[in-house]
């Protein structure tokens, strides 16, 4: 499987990058660790006339903290979140993401830009970036414009990212100081991908839950946030009434995906399942 | 447009002219003639074509022989270092940890990155670590007892230092 024939241009800077995508315009795509797009490209299922690498510009790459934010670059690998003892600090919701992901190779290579940017429906990110209420910058010759998650992701590999636009970092609010995080997955055997991924992000005082942000992927052709679950948490113990009561609406309101392995039925069954799990998962981690 | 690459594999380096869309796995196969490292389903799920560049395990059936431009690459080939095997090669060796070896040089070099970060492994966190690698022969008991052996070497000799 080879790609087709295209130009290739290892920008040296992100103003390069975006010179570049701006000349190049709908010819061109951005290449970042390759893991979405270049099979893609295999499968002549994409085929850009030039690819603009990210891969050298090196201060596309880092996780830091300041004013309240934690900031990560979007060329940062995937093994780079699992690893970072920041996050596993303040964000484990991340590297739990992380370690669910693709196998080792994949997370070597692949970054948590290229893979938000792709927005695969069944990929793990966007399940916790929407949990965590995160931000994503995207940069043009117009400069910065700053995009919620929940407006992040438009439909199955697309997101609201215009032409000329580079995704850059990603923000997310930092603070509490034991996150109630979990994430949990259905593994695709094949493939790896998330059939059902649940992200949870809770915080809980005096036994009752305060917030509720659950995001979901794989379930249907976007990632989204599950707030009939979430309004139904909020403001109460979580014991198995109001768990079982609250994660019947895990897949409410959405298209439910339909394949080989798993049909909408079931699909909708795990999803429930494993809202309530992670639910637990972080309730338990909380303590 | 081609493009001159210039890429270091396993101590020679070597300066090229490619399309940019050869992948590295094609590069160091069909370029540089260093057939150990394989191609098996070319879709980055089986791991027979894992490599390491600049010290990171990579699948190099998804990565453009460009994008090594100027890094350092080490394959199966390049693992034993003064006539003696890597500790993994010689745990695949005297644990059998291969039937018709086409998985083993993507799982020796997999393995290695293993035990790189995690001199101590539980059997867990190896099956884990492989996860990117298939072997349709052994079930993978005698990888990781292959791998466990290497781990326990590698210890040794460090103690031994």
């Amino acid at each position: 499987m080879i790609p087709a024939s295209f130009d290739y241009i290892a920008a040296k800077s992100l103003d390069e990058a975006i010179s570049l995508l701006a000349k190049h315009k709908d010819d061109a795509k951005v290449l970042a660790g390759g893991h979405s797009l270049l099979p893609a490209m295999k499968l002549r299922l994409m085929q850009p006339k030039v690819l603009i690498d990210l891969g050298r510009i090196r201060d596309l790459s880092y996780i830091k903290e300041d004013g309240g934010l934690i900031r990560i670059g979007a060329m940062t690998t995937h093994f780079q979140v699992e690893i970072s003892d920041l996050l596993r600090r303040s964000c484990p919701l991340l590297p739990e993401t992380a370690s669910h992901l693709g196998d080792m190779q994949v997370r070597n290579k692949g970054t948590i830009g290229g893979s938000l940017a792709h927005s695969d429906p069944a990929a793990d990110w966007p399940a916790s970036i929407l949990a965590l209420d995160a931000e994503l910058v995207a940069t043009s010759a117009k400069g910065d414009r700053v995009i919620k998650a929940t407006d992040f992701f438009v439909e199955m590999l697309t997101t609201s990212l215009q032409p000329g636009e580079i995704l850059r970092e990603i923000r997310i609010p930092s603070g509490k100081s034991k996150p109630a995080q979990a994430y949990v997955k259905v593994r695709h055997p094949a493939s790896g991908f998330a059939v059902v991924g649940v992200a949870v992000n809770l915080s809980i005082d005096g036994g009752k839950c305060q917030s509720a942000a659950i995001g979901i992927t794989g379930v249907s052709p976007k990632a989204y946030r599950a707030s009939k679950v979430e309004s139904a948490l909020k403001g109460n113990a979580l014991d198995a009434k109001t768990l079982s009561a609250a994660c019947a609406h895990a897949a409410a309101a959405v298209d439910v995906n339909s394949d080989l392995y798993a049909s909408a039925e079931y699909r909708k069954q795990l999803a429930t399942v494993y809202t309530r799990r992670a639910i637990e998962i972080a309730a338990g981690r909380a303590k | 447009m081609k493009k001159t690459i210039s890429v270091t594999v396993n101590g020679v380096t070597h300066q090229n002219e490619i399309e940019p869309r050869l992948l590295l796995v094609q590069y160091i196969r069909d370029v540089l003639n260093l057939t150990g490292t394989h191609v098996g389903c070319e879709t980055s799920l089986c791991g027979a074509c894992t490599v390491m560049v600049d010290g990171q395990a990579v699948k190099s059936c998804t990565m453009l022989a460009a994008q090594a431009d100027g890094s350092t690459v080490t394959t199966i080939e390049g693992l034993a270092q003064g006539g003696e095997l890597h500790p993994v090669q010689n745990g695949f060796w005297e644990h059998h940890g291969l039937q018709c070896g086409y998985c083993t040089p993507g799982m020796i070099m997999a393995a290695a990155q293993i035990l790189q970060r995690n001199p101590d492994p539980t059997d867990e966190e190896i099956r884990h670590g492989l996860e990117g690698n298939l072997c349709r022969c052994t079930g993978y008991q005698n990888i990781v007892q292959a791998v466990q052996c290497a781990a326990k070497k590698m210890k040794s000799k460090s103690v031994a230092r």
